[in-house]
């Protein structure tokens, strides 16, 4: 029994830490969040990394490693806030490769796997359909009844949402044709939750960590304020939040690659969590700030609407609860 | 990351199923009364007899020495097959520790076995009625004596102490220097004319717990452990150990609530209500998260010998969905839940005392702030 990193997970862990510091800095997530775009230089580098592939097999031009390795990105990816088309590009290499034929596996996975090619899938259908990530990619993947369809974008209409959290671009994707995939897609829909959960956990250790940092330095009534237990047991209940969601999280990654039949419990109970975890530790964040978290000027509230719109993807806690009650025998 | 058993935990594991099997005794009498303590005593001489008693103690010590991750199934397994605790339980995870760790080797020979064997039972003689989770202000003082001390004040929720024969007590032995530095740990022969036992009666209408009220009880000089002075970090060593591990049984425990409570629902005709259903998935997310907890903690300590942040919040994750589990419980239940009889009650009630006893949630918090986060202390 070893619930812990190996060597070669926890190298990856922290080459992402130190890269995505570099890369997104707040100042440059800002700018991007700001102007509402991607930085196609860093997704370059991203894909020099071999992100895109990296839970997909070798054969398919992937890494060949498993959705550990995915979360592993995807919660430092969260952690730095950064406005990337990974999500998107990972779901739809999942959905090809556990529902598509062999011919759709060929002609898209090597794309996407390097990420030159990069896929994106539909995350969302309340009340329409919605694609993350669709503008540039390749090939679109969306849902179809209980299935999945793939679709060439330059056969479905795009329009872009305004929505709240601008780190991230969602698509509203209309197409009446489309190519299905044979396969169940709900395996892939069941990674990619724990991949997102991964993200709603890096998103609020950061959080957390912000919070932490200014109550150690910001003083009122001649103390700082993390000294007082109004604020100190906060700060201990978002501790609880994150780690909770952070060991389901792991959990279901490591079902994901080992135990596939735990998975869909497992996927739920991380992106519930997860879910939760993220809203509330960035809102309780803010609350630790005060009035200087309510301003556009300070970088709380990029987390603080990320958390909310990715805790609706894939799931909102309430359905992934639902599922929850049923395979817990309810 | 592997959540697998590997070879020899698989045969510990299922060696201590087969044992279970043949030797589970069923379950225990409710009450708190003498014939459950009798049943949990013959229950602990059936453990020890095949070597099942102190599972964590070493092996020189007439323990299995077993690694961590097989405590882990041993307190896993036992609360999986509902078997009764043993009537010891305080001796076997707090007492023999102290002894091995800070006692001497004429403490090991004499306290040990006993503890095992449940020949003598052991109770802890810490809280005051002043001091709660402030422990190093405690005021009970042990005076110089011939060849010994005298020790006189007022210890307060002491379990088993009617039943017991030592007192794992700490004393304030030296009341000139700082606080934590003036108490010394003593091992108090209960069998005293001293000592007067009071049952404290708690919300649940039975008494788990005792008071103590000693004037002039007589501590020999052996019966010290760790040395004069000592006593606040002998103390925090017994803390640790009843900390230490409880994780995944807690779950495991939780975990069989859980499914009575889904029984409940079924029985009560609101399984398809969607708030009852929300209700039971947080709280079977809320165990899973308990256990997975605990295994992420247990791995730390085996690697780095602590666990990490997950491990300090392991007592909170339970305590707070062990009361959240028997309210939706005396909820679903109707009126039926809330007689006095009834399980569900006691369980919602007793459960009451799950955020106080062992480090109330509020200390916890504290300890999680300062520690774990770095955060400036109040004080």
């Amino acid at each position: 029994m070893n619930f812990d990193f190996n060597d070669e997970q926890r190298e990856i862990k922290s080459t992402a830490r130190e890269f995505l510091a570099s890369r997104f800095p707040p100042e440059r997530v800002r700018e991007l969040a700001e102007s509402r775009t991607y930085d196609e230089g860093l997704w370059a580098e991203i894909c020099e990394l071999g992100w895109p592939g990296i839970a997909i097999a070798e054969r398919h031009g992937g890494q060949g490693l498993g959705v550990v390795e995915l979360v592993i990105l995807e919660e430092e990816l969260g952690y730095a806030c950064a406005p990337t088309p990974f999500l998107g590009n990972a779901y739809g290499g999942a959905l090809i490769e556990e529902a598509g034929s062999d011919e759709q596996r060929a002609s898209w996975l090597p794309g996407i796997a390097s990420g030159g090619a990069r896929g994106a899938a539909e995350v969302d259908a309340d009340p329409e359909p919605l694609v993350v990530d669709a503008e540039g990619a390749s090939i679109l993947a969306l849902a179809e009844g209980e299935g999945a369809k793939l679709v060439d974008p330059g056969d479905a209409r795009l329009e872009r949402l305004d929505l709240i959290d601008t780190t991230r671009a969602c698509f509203r994707v209309a197409a009446e044709d489309g190519e299905p995939l044979p396969g169940d897609a709900f395996p892939a829909a069941n990674r990619a939750a724990v991949a997102l959960s991964a993200e709603l956990v890096g998103v609020a250790q950061r959080a957390l960590d912000m919070a932490v940092d200014y109550a150690k330095e910001r003083e009122q009534f001649g103390r700082p304020i993390g000294a007082y237990q109004a604020v100190s047991h906060r700060l201990a209940e978002m501790l609880w939040d994150v780690e909770e969601a952070r060991s389901l999280t792991y959990y279901a990654g490591w079902c994901a690659d080992a135990e596939p039949d735990s998975l869909p419990l497992a996927a739920s109970m991380a992106k519930a969590r997860a879910s939760d975890a993220a809203a509330s530790v960035t809102h309780n964040a803010l609350q630790t700030f005060g009035g200087i978290g309510f301003t556009w000027e300070h970088d709380l509230h990029f987390l603080l609407k990320r958390a909310r719109v990715a805790g609706r993807m894939l799931g909102a806690p309430r359905a992934h609860r639902e599922r929850v009650a049923a395979l817990a025998g309810l | 990351m592997d959540l697998t058993l590997d070879q020899q935990e698989e045969g510990f594991r299922d060696e201590l199923r087969a044992w279970l099997e043949r030797n589970h005794p069923g379950p225990a009498p409710r009450g708190g009364d003498q014939a459950q303590f009798e049943f949990e005593r013959e229950w602990q001489r059936r453990l020890h007899a095949d070597g099942w008693a102190g599972v964590a103690w070493p092996t020189e010590y007439g323990g299995r020495g077993a690694t961590l991750v097989e405590q882990a199934i041993f307190g896993e397994e036992l609360a999986r097959a509902k078997a009764p605790r043993p009537a010891n339980v305080l001796g076997l995870v707090m007492g023999g520790p102290v002894v091995i760790a800070h006692g001497s080797n004429e403490q090991k020979e004499r306290f040990l076995e006993p503890i095992l064997s449940a020949e003598e039972i052991w109770c802890q003689g810490f809280s005051e009625p002043e001091s709660g989770s402030d422990l190093a202000s405690l005021k009970t003082r042990a005076v110089r004596d011939d060849g010994g001390w005298r020790i006189s004040g007022q210890k307060v929720w002491t379990t088993f102490a009617h039943e017991a024969k030592w007192c794992m007590l700490v004393a304030r032995s030296d009341a000139e220097v700082p606080k934590h530095k003036g108490l010394t740990y003593f091992l108090l022969d209960m069998e005293q004319d001293e000592i007067d036992v009071r049952p404290l009666r708690q919300i649940t209408g039975e008494a788990e717990f005792n008071e103590l009220f000693i004037e002039g009880a007589h501590v020999p000089d052996e019966n010290v452990v760790g040395g004069i002075g000592n006593g606040w970090m002998v103390a925090i060593t017994t803390l640790m150990n009843e900390r230490a591990g409880l994780g995944a049984s807690a779950a495991l425990g939780l975990s069989n609530t859980l499914d009575e409570l889904i029984e409940l629902a079924r029985e009560r005709g609101v399984a398809g209500d969607p708030i009852v259903r929300d209700r039971v998935a947080r709280l079977k997310i809320a165990t899973e998260g308990l256990r997975l907890g605990a295994m992420r903690a247990l791995t730390a300590t085996m690697k780095v010998g602590t666990p990490g942040p997950e491990g300090s919040i392991s007592k909170l994750q339970w305590s707070s969905t062990n009361q959240a589990l028997t309210e939706l419980a005396v909820e679903v239940g109707g009126t039926e839940a809330l007689g006095s009889g009834s399980l569900w009650a006691y369980r919602f009630l007793r459960s009451r005392a799950n955020s106080i006893e062992g480090g109330t949630s509020d200390v916890l918090k504290n300890i999680v702030a300062e520690r774990v986060l770095g955060l400036p202390k109040l004080r």
